[in-house]
Order: C-alpha cells, then structure tokens, then sequence
C-alpha cells in the first residue's frame, strides 16, 4: 500500500513536469522575445484561473494553458494519495482515520472546486 | 529582460535553492520567495503563487523515496492533516485580504526564525517515555526501524502539536512556503516524535498541506504559468539531484552558508515590509 502511494505520487510528479514543459516549449517558442514584467500585480484572466478555462485554453492549443493543466496535475496528485489513504483505512477496518481522511479530502476539494465561489 | 532570459534565470535560480534547500535540508521555497521578490521585482503573490507550486512539486518527488524506508508515520501524517490543511484554506484566504507590506513583513519574521533554529541543536532522542492516553486512543504511537532493530516511539502533548500544527499550515497558506520550522516545532518538541519520523512524515505532509491553498490561489488569479514553470521545473530539479548526493555531501559550512543566506534575507524582507517598499 504505501509502495503504491510512493509511486503515486512520483508518477503524478512526472508527468506533471512533463506537461508543464510541453506547454513550456509552446509558450517560449512563441512568446520568447516579448518583455518580462511582474512587477504589478494584475491577477491571471479566467482563463488560467478555473478549471473548465483552463480546459478551454488548452484546446485552443495554448501553452500557457498547457502549463496550468500540468499545474493542476500536479496540485490533483497529493489529493489522489489522500483518496487513496481512504481505500487503504477502509481495507484495514480503522473507522476512526476513515474518518479523519474523509475530513481532509473534503477540505482538499472544497479548495480545488469549491473556493471560487462564496467568499 | 524578455521572457526567454527571465524564464532561463528564474529556472537557474530555482534549481539552485531546491538544490541546496534538499541539500542542507532546510528547504528550498524559504529563500524562492524573497529572491523573486528582492532580485527579479516579482510581485510578492505572484512569488508566493509560484513557490507555493514547486513545494508540492518537491515534497511529492520526495516523499516516494522515503516511504520505502519505513520511517513515517502515515496516521500521525494524516490526523496532523486535518490541523494543517484547516490552517492552509485560512492562511490562503488570509492572504488574499492582507496588505503586501504586511506579507512580507511576517515573511521576513518566518526567515529569522528559521535561520536561528537551523543553528539549534535537536532536542534529544526520546527513550521510553511513557504512553500518552489520547495519543494511545488516536494510535498514533509506532516504531521505527533503528540499528538495534525496531524502535518503539510514544507521541506526547497531541493537542499542543495539533494547534501549532494549525498555525504551520496557515503560515504555509499565507506565504507558500513549506514551513518546516513550525513543523519541528510541533512535532520534535511538542509531540517528541523522534527526528527520522518526523522529518519524513511531515515532508510527507507538506505536499497535502500546500495543494490545500493552491486551489485558493489559482482561482485567485496568483498562480501566473510563465513564472511558476521555471520555478516549478527548477526548484524540483534541483531538489532531485540534492536528495541523491544527500548522503555523501559535507552539508555542516553549507548548512551555515545557507542559514547566513535565509537571515540576510529575512532582514531584507522585514526592511521592505516595514517601510511599506513590497
């Protein structure tokens, strides 16, 4: 079981580098001599701030889409070992970490899916 | 600069702090912040958007290397969790109502602090202390493998280690950092779990804490992809090759070296915080 986490999480890891750096290749390719600027802060558009943007962008075969996608891997990763630790307390009949995982993986989605709306 | 050169410079500098960061195991995301911030004029969400990103990156690349070894903990990770992950939503939403001056004035606070802990010694290996009821009614208790063969360890004080663990995880959220130092705190001093299992359980942790604020801050617009890849790429890169040549390397005039570097900074930090200049 916590083999089959480790390398959960390495493969969740790579191949999230691995999209990170095909949209990289994209993004620099065409963009490479425009000027660098992040002194001030203006916010992502909604393109790379949601999920179903994100999607969309990529689509439309946009590196930095790509990279957001990869971003969004590598965030789902250590939430998937999480879900994982459910099935695992599951199989050893520990109602009590159950439980306790139970809370974390909702706090975990509540911020993915849920903290776009209300506060 | 355009952005070929200040993509190639942030990823050099990245690789750099996760390679020392693994190397003197005091992590890499305590020094990426202020460095963009201070050396590249990154705006200080952007830079904490970024750094929060690479230290999933670092702890999940890792924390597959070290579950082999037996050593963590899995319950005490995940009740931990709770406390962490709680405190991360909290900080990230804290964070996007505070002011920056005010951002990089607790940053500054964080960096000294963990530049004078990183010169402490640990606290002692803990030897037949005596079972704690809550700790025995959570099973948090286990063992470990040591050269005599398998240890037994008994966590103390679970409910001071659950609130500063609270406090770890906010500070993760507000500042994206990993922060190992609270997390020393908690779990070495407060709960006393031997230092193997703690360092490995919480770098175990750190990525769940971390993911918990980065859905807060992608949907808030700081997670910029032409910053956080190089970042990203860099830091766990770095940190990849720092774990590998962990064991053979001299890391004490490192550890010192890297120590001097993070109060440097941390002094900076508190100046530009202070008169308002981040």
């Amino acid at each position: 079981m916590e083999l089959i986490l480790g390398n959960l999480l390495r493969s969740g890891v790579l191949l999230s580098a691995a999209v990170v750096l095909w949209g990289a290749s994209i993004y620099l390719f065409r963009h490479a001599h425009e000027p660098a600027n992040y002194r001030v802060f203006l916010g992502e558009p909604s393109e790379f701030r949601t999920i179903r943007g994100v999607i969309r962008s990529v689509m439309n075969g946009r590196g930095r889409g790509l990279i957001q996608l990869g971003l969004l891997l590598l965030i789902a990763t250590p939430i998937a070992r999480v879900a994982f630790s459910v099935v695992g307390f599951t199989i050893e009949r520990d109602r009590l970490y159950v439980g306790f995982t139970l809370i974390v993986l909702a706090i975990l989605l509540y911020s993915l899916f849920g903290s776009s709306i209300g506060v | 600069m355009t952005v070929l050169e200040f993509t190639a410079v942030v990823a050099v500098v990245s690789f750099v702090a996760g390679f020392l960061g693994s190397l003197t195991g005091l992590g890499g995301g305590v020094v990426l912040v202020p460095l963009l911030t201070l050396l590249f004029h990154v705006d200080i969400r952007y830079a904490i958007g970024a750094s929060l990103v690479s230290v999933i990156a670092t702890s999940s690349g890792a924390a597959a290397a070290y579950v082999k070894e037996g050593f963590s903990n899995i319950r005490i990770g995940m009740f931990l969790e709770i406390a962490t992950t709680f405190g991360a939503l909290l900080g990230a939403f804290l964070a996007t109502r505070i002011p920056t001056s005010a951002l990089a004035s607790i940053f500054g606070l964080v960096l000294l602090y963990s530049a004078y802990l990183s010169r402490k010694p640990r606290p002692e290996a803990q030897r037949n202390l005596p079972p704690d009821p809550l700790a025995t009614r959570l099973r948090l208790n286990g063992s470990f493998p040591d050269l005599e063969g398998p240890r037994k360890y008994n966590v103390q004080h679970v409910p001071t280690g659950f609130s500063l663990m609270f406090g770890a995880g906010a500070l993760s959220g507000l500042l994206g950092i990993g922060s190992g130092a609270v997390k020393v705190l908690a779990m070495d001093q407060a709960m006393r779990i031997p230092f193997k299992v703690s360092t490995t359980t919480s770098n175990f942790m750190i990525g769940v804490t971390a993911a918990a604020s980065a859905g807060v801050y992608l949907s808030r617009g700081y997670v910029d992809p032409g910053l956080a890849m190089p970042v990203m790429l860099g830091v766990l890169a770095g940190s990849l090759l720092g774990s590998r040549i962990l064991v053979k390397a001299e890391t004490k005039s490192l550890r010192l070296v890297f120590s001097l570097v993070i109060l440097v900074l941390g002094l900076q930090m508190l100046y530009k915080g202070f008169w308002g200049k981040i």
